[in-house]
């Protein structure tokens, strides 16, 4: 019986790391294409390591003792009245607490560092793209460019992007698995994004925000370009018929699965924040939490970029 | 006059849901023909249903747990398969609105109807007899919150042939849960059945926390408790606080999705985070509450099986009382991708990183418990070594999530849903499953089949790996969680894995089920005559299997931990005392029934807007109350000479 | 074996004297309150949170009347005394003080809820319902969630009127009279944080 358990679980064991192991090119949050991801990725590696050295442990006393010890082992120690030891309990409460220490710093310096919020430092102007999440499609508008997309979001690569987020419908949440983290889009209120691409690519983006009967169809595509390419794409579109007027957006709005990548050649003026304030009666200072900011700061302080 | 509710509400265009309805209720339609047949229905009434004996009671959260156990896992079987076939083209066999009604059902029924009647089954059966007691605080209440627990978990079952379950999944987040974005009446299934058996659990943690402070015996002091009690006392203080700010979050949704209210609408000032804030208020602590109970399990079983006193005892209290108190601390973890301030993120993040240090402590005491022990493989320790080292890996990938950066891109993805299912089966779930196996024998007079148990374990464990692995693959692949279909044709070799595991794990289930029959088939022969048959340490090992109504005919005195082992080792296990007393014990009453009958009509009538019914409903529960109130015959006596008769039987039995 | 107090093994207490019962009853009931409390932080909690939410609508300054939430108040106090003088009674055994007690605390009460139900009624005939913005969801939520409690107390108060008259003072009725007044002195502590936090601060 007790080899029979043996192979089980080597059996097991190794069956788990190949599951791993085959996966390695897909595993998008491993493989990231841009400095957040990046950053984001560095974290996830160290942390695990350090907590391995109270899991491995863990998992080698978990085999080794009831194997000793086993009841039919009667060449082993056995202390019935053990029932403590000062050393084992400063142990025990210590190598945690100086690992959960070390984690701690790593978390404060890597919160601020990867706070949604602030700016990628890059010494290149960012885009500006305003994204609105409605039932079931993303909606992305470009305010500088005076354009708009539905579904698909092309931008240049190695340039920071900085976005302004909100939701016409229920909560959501803005993600590109690839380029780094997500945040939520909630109407009435924005959020903001920084991200970047180090290399051109085709990337998945998707809701990550259960918000109803189209969520899993609330997918787009990421697509990165050279500089030179996305001016190209930005003239294209310029010239495309469809006009993001308000009728056009209440039309699009509608709830619908599977839209159509749609490209608009201009967009009314200010229609992220006519969304936005669609849902506040009133002009609202921001709060920590209850208001909804409708100002020119983010909700954690941190002013906007040029 | 029957509100919202229409011949419509039936779903006749579900296939699947017609035959799990015409299923259940054919079943059921069995199941009460053979009572009726064997003429049971007075036994039935007089020993169970109107029975306030903690220990009936128990074993009844037991069956409802073990029951809803099926009806979750069904769940997860379909939205296992599903997600095999619902890859590019094929959309699967589930449409949306059904997968949708799924995952929800899903989550709620395992939390609140499979995990919450389990501990409280075990808390009634196992309590009173650990603490040298007869009875509970509130016998009465402990009834109530069965019934009401029942209630509950009817409703969920009902909203299955009537109507839908909620879409919005067991979070029921707001706004999505609005009346303007949920107009059905599946939100409302899933409100009113939180919300009664929320009220359940709040007068469990009341009466058990009552019971554990002011009911134990003489001599117990909180150091001598075994290490369940401990861990039942800190989890009702848990639910004291947390249930309350659940039913303000329901209350607050009734309100708005009722009364047009704007508490977390989009428009009117509504604000949906608040929503957030207050579930998860209660979220949090809640999976402390399901999770502190096995921890206790596992200390009895370790201890019990290593032959050996459990090590580190003032270490273990103190971590579990750390876990109580830190457990509120750190519910913003759920939501770090809300946009709070990194200063926000950060403090709830590293509270939550600090909980991983009690519950390390623990996982050391117990590795050191079977340090230089004498181990026994049986069921219920298998359950226990298989946590250890599995639950290890859940509680690195939480560590790992309650970085905020890592969450930033692992949050709502099936890492995260490896990593609770991670915490919740190894943990919870084989936690219940070796207090089952463990105390069966007490609850019920005669063991679990081993062989079957351990066979079921295997799947379990097995099973249990293959599902969830390749679930922490797929978050870093990206993929969300709750998705009724996919297009990345790289998820689909996992997905297919994860359905291998489920398909093990219902082989253990079925184990289970075998074991159970296999075990009553067997059980003149295997009987437990000493009422000890694991060479216990506690006091619950002294009484029979099962024990006479009142437990002990006399209090015993407490010394030291492992009290029933002080007494071996002292020669006084057995001492059969020179005289006996008249003992009072409560009388059966149908009143907790009744309420559970007139909650669920109130309930089902607020779900479909039926006024009159719902009036009626409640002014059932309130007249109850008060006739239950106005009763001064609510106890009986057991005299002396029928006490006399019952232990000398049982002290006949022993010298056998 | 000697048979000093450490080896004895079992005693019997015999049952549980009646004041165990009651001492247990009282401690479970103080529990229960806590919990009464935490549920009450909670929508007040929701209240700080929301309640400068007006949605365009009124504020507290334009809808609160202090003078009236104050004559209010003072119908809770003093129904809070009597309650304290009906305790005294029943522990001087005097049947009729405490009936008579109970009757004017209860009609205290319901001029409360009179006033109370007076007041939210018509701030829903002039539009200022519930459903009018967050602030007064919140409003109406908190001050009618202690308006249900007081209610609750009201038929409980009405039953042991019966129970006092038709089983005078035994040891159940009596237990139940404590845990009747500390649920009825509850209610008036969270009135104060109630008028303090909505109508004196709505107002300033």
């Amino acid at each position: 019986m007790k080899r029979k358990s043996k192979f089980v679980l080597i059996g097991l064991a190794s069956l788990c790391v190949a599951i791993f192991l085959a996966g390695c090119s897909d595993m998008l949050i491993l493989n990231p294409k841009g400095p957040i991801g990046d950053a984001e990725r560095y974290v996830i590696y160290v942390a695990i390591a350090l907590m391995l050295i109270v899991v491995i442990p863990v998992f080698v006393m978990a085999i080794w003792f009831p194997w000793k010890y086993r009841a039919s082992n009667t060449k082993a120690t056995y202390a019935p009245k053990w029932s403590y030891s000062v050393r084992i309990d400063l142990v025990i409460w210590l190598v945690p607490i100086a690992i959960v220490t070390a984690l701690s710093i790593l978390v404060w310096v890597e919160t601020h560092r990867l706070n949604p919020y602030k700016p990628i430092d890059s010494g290149v102007k960012p885009i500006h793209i305003e994204a609105v999440s409605l039932d079931w499609k993303w909606l992305f508008i470009y305010p500088d460019q005076d354009i708009a997309v539905v579904n698909e979001l092309v931008f240049p690569a190695n340039v920071p992007l900085s976005f302004r987020i909100t939701s016409d419908t229920v909560m959501t949440s803005f993600f590109i698995p690839q380029l780094g983290s997500q945040i939520y889009a909630m109407a009435g209120m924005q959020t903001r994004l920084h991200l970047m691409a180090d290399e051109p690519g085709v990337y998945h983006g998707q809701n990550q925000q259960f918000s109803g009967r189209g969520f899993s169809q609330m997918h787009f595509k990421a697509i990165a370009v050279a500089s030179v390419e996305f001016e190209a794409w930005v003239q294209k579109t310029k010239h495309s018929s469809d006009k993001l007027d308000m009728a056009r957006y209440e039309e699009m709005g509608k709830p619908s699965v599977g839209y159509p990548v749609t490209y608009f050649s201009t967009v009314k003026p200010d229609l992220f924040d006519h969304i936005m304030r669609k849902y506040n009666s009133m002009e609202m200072k921001p709060h920590a939490m209850g208001g909804k900011s409708v100002s020119t700061h983010g909700k954690n302080g941190v002013s906007e970029d040029s | 006059m029957f509100g919202k509710l229409s011949l419509s509400a039936i779903p006749y265009e579900s296939p699947i849901t017609m035959g799990a309805v015409g299923g259940a209720m054919l079943l059921g339609v069995l199941i009460l023909a053979l009572i009726t047949y064997f003429r049971k229905w007075p036994y039935l009434w007089k020993e169970w249903l109107t029975s306030l004996d903690p220990k009936r009671i128990g074993i009844m959260y037991i069956i409802l747990a073990l029951v809803m156990l099926l009806r979750g896992f069904s769940d997860a079987i379909l939205m296992r398969s599903q997600q095999v076939l619902a890859v590019g083209a094929s959309q699967g066999f589930l449409p949306p609105d059904h997968f949708n009604q799924i995952f929800g059902a899903h989550g709620s029924i395992m939390i609140v109807f499979m995990a919450m009647p389990f501990l409280a089954g075990l808390m009634n059966i196992v309590i009173p007899q650990q603490i040298g007691s007869r009875d509970v605080a509130f016998p009465f209440l402990n009834a109530v919150s069965l019934w009401l627990t029942v209630a509950g978990a009817i409703l969920v079952m009902v909203s299955l042939g009537v109507g839908e379950f909620s879409k919005a999944g067991w979070s029921g987040y707001a706004p999505l849960t609005e009346r303007q974005y949920s107009p059905g009446t599946g939100v409302d299934y899933w409100i009113w059945s939180f919300q009664i058996a929320g009220a359940a659990s709040l007068m469990s943690g009341i009466n058990f926390l009552v019971t554990i402070l002011k009911m134990r015996a003489p001599g117990m002091k909180l150091m001598r408790m075994p290490m369940f009690v401990w861990t039942t006392l800190v989890t009702n203080v848990l639910m004291i606080f947390a249930f309350p700010v659940l039913t303000v979050a329901l209350f607050l949704l009734t309100l708005d999705r009722y009364l047009g209210m704007h508490f977390f609408t989009n428009e009117l000032g509504g604000n949906m985070m608040m929503y957030t804030n207050l579930f998860w208020i209660w979220g949090h602590p809640e999976v402390y509450i399901v999770i502190l109970p096995a921890f206790g399990i596992f200390s009895e079983v370790v201890a019990t099986f290593s032959g050996k006193r459990l090590f580190g005892y003032t270490s273990l209290v103190y971590a579990t009382v750390a876990i109580m108190v830190l457990s509120f601390c750190v519910w913003l973890h759920h939501f770090f991708t809300m946009g709070a301030s990194p200063n926000v993120n950060i403090v709830f993040g590293i509270s939550t990183m600090m909980i991983a240090v009690p519950t390390g402590v623990k996982i050391f005491n117990w590795l050191f418990t079977m340090y230089r022990g004498r181990i026994r493989f049986t069921t219920p320790m298998y359950w226990t070594l298989a946590f250890i080292s599995t639950f290890a890996i859940g509680g690195m990938t939480g560590v790992l999530l309650s970085v905020p950066p890592a969450d930033y891109v692992l949050h709502n993805s099936l890492f995260l849903i490896a990593h609770f299912h991670n915490m919740l089966i190894p943990g919870t779930l084989f936690g219940f499953f070796a207090g089952y196996a463990y105390w069966f024998p007490k609850a019920i007079g005669f063991p679990l089949n081993e062989k079957w148990g351990k066979r079921a374990f295997w799947c379990w464990l097995i099973g249990f790996y293959l599902a969830f692995i390749p679930l922490y693959v797929l978050g870093f692949m990206g993929m969300p969680r709750r998705m009724q279909h996919f297009e990345n044709p790289a998820w689909h070799p996992y997905l297919i894995i994860a359905a291998v595991g489920s398909a093990v794990i219902a082989l253990g289930i079925l184990f289970q089920m075998i074991q159970l029959l296999v075990s009553i088939r067997e059980r003149h022969a295997n009987r437990d005559l000493t009422g000890d048959p694991w060479d216990g340490r506690t006091l619950e090992w002294s009484t029979a299997s099962p024990p006479a109504v009142y437990n002990f005919a006399e209090i015993p005195v407490v010394h030291d931990i492992d009290a029933f082992w002080d007494r071996k080792e002292k020669g006084v296990a057995y001492k059969q005392p020179e005289r006996y007393h008249d003992i009072q014990m409560p009388m059966n009453t149908s009143k907790g029934l009744l309420i559970g009958v007139f909650t669920f009509l109130f309930g089902f009538a607020m779900v479909w807007s039926i006024w009159w019914l719902a009036i009626l409903g409640a002014l059932g529960m309130i007249f109850m109350v008060i006739a239950r109130a106005c009763d001064d015959d609510t106890e009986y006596v057991i005299s002396t000479a029928e006490v006399a008769k019952i232990e000398n039987e049982r002290y006949r039995q022993l010298r056998t | 074996m000697t048979t000093d107090a450490s080896t004895i093994d079992s005693i019997d207490p015999g049952q549980p004297e009646h004041s165990d019962t009651v001492a247990i009853q009282a401690f479970g009931f103080w529990i229960y309150l806590m919990t009464d409390l935490v549920l009450f932080a909670a929508i007040f909690a929701t209240y700080a949170v929301l309640g400068q939410n007006y949605a365009g609508g009124p504020t507290g300054k334009d809808l609160f009347d202090l003078p009236y939430a104050f004559v209010e108040t003072m119908f809770l106090l003093f129904s809070s005394a009597t309650c304290g003088l009906v305790m005294l009674a029943m522990y001087k055994g005097r049947k009729g003080w405490v009936l008579t007690g109970l009757a004017v605390t209860f009609l205290l009460g319901l001029g409360f809820i009179a006033m109370e139900i007076n007041e939210f009624y018509h701030m829903i005939l002039d539009g200022n319902g519930p459903e009018r913005s967050a602030f007064l969801s919140a409003f109406f939520t908190l001050v009618g969630t202690h308006g249900a409690h007081v209610i609750f107390g009201l038929i409980w108060m009405a039953v042991m009127m019966g129970q006092v008259a038709v089983k005078g003072f035994t040891t159940p009725v009596q237990s139940r009279l404590m845990r009747l007044s500390m649920f009825w002195h509850f209610l008036d502590i969270v009135w104060i944080g109630l008028f303090t936090f909505v109508y004196l601060m709505g107002v300033m």
